[in-house]
């Protein structure tokens, strides 16, 4: 009744090839942005910006960079948090090296980093497919972070192989550092978030985004119809890594501050995986929706029985959190196996025929 | 849409709201000063974190039980899991640290990983942050690192004891002996490095350093080449949690002498020792503390804690290297309060307040009498500059059943140590922008 696009005609090309044809939509998105930047700083605690939104979003960037790869362009990949290291270091050395640099310029630059090192472990995807080149690209994965444990230089030759972000301020504010408050960080975040979002979601819907989902429905079909898979894989390669480098140098420098290489191992890599697969592959939208599941359900289920005054242990509580995260992912898969991106697409349907199904 | 779907709507709304509408009203007076407790009793390191968690809370219910608290101020403490991981370590530490009616007393991370992930994050919130026998070396600058406490001895003046130790074996001199360096590839195995190649200079024996990828049960290669290639004089392994009984196999494996072979103090705990049987037997390990229930603080665990069923874990692990390495770091921070409370009088004390504790303290030989540690650890006294308290160390061997004594106290050389601290912390400070305090006129 209320979400139905009877009566909105559209009259010139680019209102018809609009991000959010339907009016309700770009209301609510409206309405979604307008909360994120002004409500939540304003409401939120230190406690959920801090710990459940910062993450939230910087997981959201990383699963949009692997979601690109792997859910547009058909490229499995196991080496996200090798890229992710790449970007936190690459962030770590230039901030340190250059210290009058923008921060927002080192961030984008750690991400170019990151993509240029993407596409030299992309080079396999040329020859070989699927669970193959997964194992290529684990390849990325340990060497990265073996790199970056054994050269020192990358460190600034801190002995403990820590490396933790230098106070650094965009306009006035305080960013990262021991003065920067959770709302600017959070503010940080979700204009990168917002930014690179926007960008991914052009990417994917014009001419690149539909020659990388051709290469990954079939792609000597895509070659024979023009598209050159040499430049589109690699393309892909580095368009995920610079998201996937971004995402770790938000990790370091403002979720947690400091970071060692082994925050970034395989299990980093295989979360992400997780995220875009039960979020929904191919689609942005479930790049956020997955980070959400992944990142915020275990602290939900772990803060449930303590916030309703049930006396459980806290290794029984762990142990429940495990059983209950494993059997919500196993009930969503069945219910929908294309993620929850696609239950949303499913329930939007319905909601345009509501009340009236028939 | 009918009933029942309404009220499954509604349970829903309830369950997810619940986390969400707890905030602490009720004990805004309270006179309790509450304690978080970061545990890991889940993931590879759950085996070790357990008995600390145990030894950690046993202490507060038995100080609750036999004195009434501190000074008449209740103690209470709330776990969270981290399962050694940093990132659920940082999520903990936001959620404990405004609870009760002064806020988090002080944080225990018992991880290096998380210490560092806290650094600031303490220092912004103001709350002090106890890495007994772990964490960052050079945060025993308190200039630098006003909210790091280290005491008593951190992983450099533990590697100059080992040394030591193992120099006085050597009848006095390391010369052209050969020593080889086991440690887990994290900021936490890398943390003595600079130690041990310092003194290998200067020293003059030839170290060879062996990274274990975490979690560390890949080592037959490292010991092939120990055991058959280089054959050094000794062993010294900075190792946790399942990387431990792995390497002693391994050692007994290839038949590298077990009473050559020094662990770090998380390397020296029944967990370690035990699944390797008699492959275990002679095998060392540093500690800072007594082992076993033969002291008067663990009497008191036993009758006002144990034997009323308040215990927190098994009560196989009383007495164990790492609960009672639990109960010391509770001992720390209640004194920590203690002392606070002399200045600021007996009630719940804020994380400035018990800081200033924490830099005041001094475990006297009266002191540890007192609390009933005579004979578990030797007196510790901190300052404004000296964050680490001058604590010592001593070398302990497995012999099958228990851990005995193989050294006496062993004194770390603190004024070499100090320079590497001082050279590390200024640096961080310019990297941070931060100046040193000036600890001629802090009161």
């Amino acid at each position: 009744m209320l979400y139905r696009e009877a009566g909105q005609f559209k009259t010139s090309y680019s209102a018809d090839q609009g991000i959010f044809p339907i009016l309700q939509d770009r209301i609510g998105m409206a309405i979604i942005l307008a909360v994120a930047f002004v409500a939540v700083p304003m409401v939120a605690s230190d406690y959920f910006l801090s710990t459940i939104f910062i993450p939230f979003l910087v997981f959201s960037v990383a699963a949009i960079g692997l979601n690109i790869l792997t859910g547009y362009c058909g490229q499995l990949s196991l080496g996200t948090g090798g890229f992710m290291a790449c970007g936190a270091y690459a962030a770590y050395k230039f901030a340190t090296a250059f210290p009058e640099l923008n921060i927002v310029i080192v961030f984008l630059l750690s991400g170019g980093i990151s993509a240029a090192v993407g596409v030299v472990f992309g080079v396999p995807s040329l020859r070989i497919k699927g669970f193959y080149l997964a194992v290529a690209t684990l390849a990325s994965q340990f060497f990265l972070i073996w790199l970056f444990t054994k050269v020192p230089w990358f460190v600034n030759y801190s002995p403990s192989g820590v490396i933790s972000a230098p106070p650094r301020a965009v306009f006035g504010w305080y960013v990262t550092g021991i003065e920067a408050t959770a709302e600017a960080k959070y503010l940080f975040c979700l204009t990168f978030v917002a930014v690179l979002a926007l960008v991914a979601k052009n990417l994917v819907r014009g001419r690149i985004g539909r020659a990388w989902m051709a290469i990954r429905d079939m792609d000597i079909a895509a070659e024979i119809i023009g598209i050159r898979p040499l430049q589109t894989k690699l393309l892909a390669f580095a368009v995920s890594s610079f998201y996937c480098g971004v995402a770790g140098a938000l990790w370091a420098f403002i979720y947690t501050s400091s970071v060692e290489a082994l925050a970034f191992d395989i299990n980093r890599s295989f979360q992400i995986l997780f995220m875009i697969i039960i979020g929904g592959l191919g689609s942005i939208l479930g790049a956020f929706l997955g980070a959400a599941f992944i990142v915020l359900l275990p602290i939900f289920l772990s803060a449930v029985p303590q916030a309703m005054g049930v006396p459980v242990t806290t290794s029984t509580l762990a142990h429940l959190e495990f059983m209950i995260f494993g059997g919500l992912i196993v009930f969503f898969l069945i219910v929908e196996p294309h993620g929850l991106a696609r239950l949303w697409q499913l329930g939007k349907e319905k909601l345009r025929l509501w009340p009236f199904p028939h | 849409m009918n009933f029942a779907r309404i009220g499954s709507a509604l349970a829903l709304a309830a369950f997810v709201a619940a986390p969400f509408a707890l905030p602490t009203a009720a004990n805004a007076q309270a006179n309790e000063q509450f304690i978080p407790s970061l545990s890991y009793r889940t993931g590879p390191f759950g085996p070790n974190g357990t008995p600390f968690a145990d030894g950690f809370l046993d202490y507060f219910k038995m100080i609750n039980a036999r004195d009434g608290g501190i000074n008449g101020v209740r103690i209470t403490y709330e776990e969270c899991e981290t399962a050694y991981n940093t990132d659920r370590g940082v999520e903990c530490y936001e959620r404990l640290k405004a609870k009760g009616p002064t806020g988090a007393t002080a944080i225990v991370p018992l991880s290096t990983g998380i210490t560092y992930a806290l650094i600031e994050r303490t220092a912004q919130d103001k709350i002090p942050m106890l890495t007994s026998g772990y964490g960052r070396s050079d945060g025993s600058d308190g200039r630098v690192f006003p909210w790091m406490f280290t005491l008593p001895a951190t992983y450099h003046s533990q590697m100059d004891a080992i040394l030591q130790f193992v120099k006085s074996k050597e009848k006095g001199s390391l010369k052209g002996k050969k020593i080889s360096f086991i440690y887990h590839d994290s900021a936490f195995g890398k943390e003595p490095l600079p130690v041990i190649q310092r003194l290998a200079k200067e020293e003059g024996f030839e170290l060879s350093e062996f990274p274990v990828p975490n979690p560390g049960v890949e080592q037959k290669a490292i010991w092939l080449r120990i055991g058959r290639q280089i054959r050094p004089n000794y062993v010294i392994m900075w190792g946790w949690g399942v990387m431990n009984p792995t390497a002693i196999q391994e050692a007994a494996a290839v038949g590298f002498p077990r009473d050559k072979f020094i662990g770090v103090w998380w390397a020296g705990s029944e967990q370690d020792v035990t699944p390797p049987g008699d492959a275990a037997k002679g095998y060392m390990a540093a500690n800072f503390h007594g082992t076993g229930k033969d002291y008067k603080f663990m009497r008191d665990i036993e009758a006002t804690v144990i034997k009323a069923g308040q215990g927190t874990g098994e009560a196989r692990h009383v007495g164990t290297v790492l609960y009672n390495r639990g109960a010391i770091n509770a001992a720390m921070v209640v004194e920590a309060v203690r002392t606070a409370q002399e200045r600021y009088g007996n009630k719940p004390m804020t994380g400035e307040q018990v800081r200033w504790g924490f830099e005041n303290l001094n475990l006297s030989p009266q002191r540890l009498a007192a609390m009933g540690f005579e004979g578990f650890m030797p007196p510790l006294r901190t300052s404004c500059a000296d964050h680490e308290g001058g604590g010592v160390v001593r070398i302990q061997q497995w012999d099958g059943k228990a851990w005995n004594w193989v050294s006496e106290w062993i004194e770390p050389n603190r004024a070499a140590l100090r320079q590497g601290y001082e050279a590390s912390s200024m640096q961080y400070a310019r990297e941070k922008n931060i100046t040193p305090r000036d600890c001629a006129n802090q009161s």
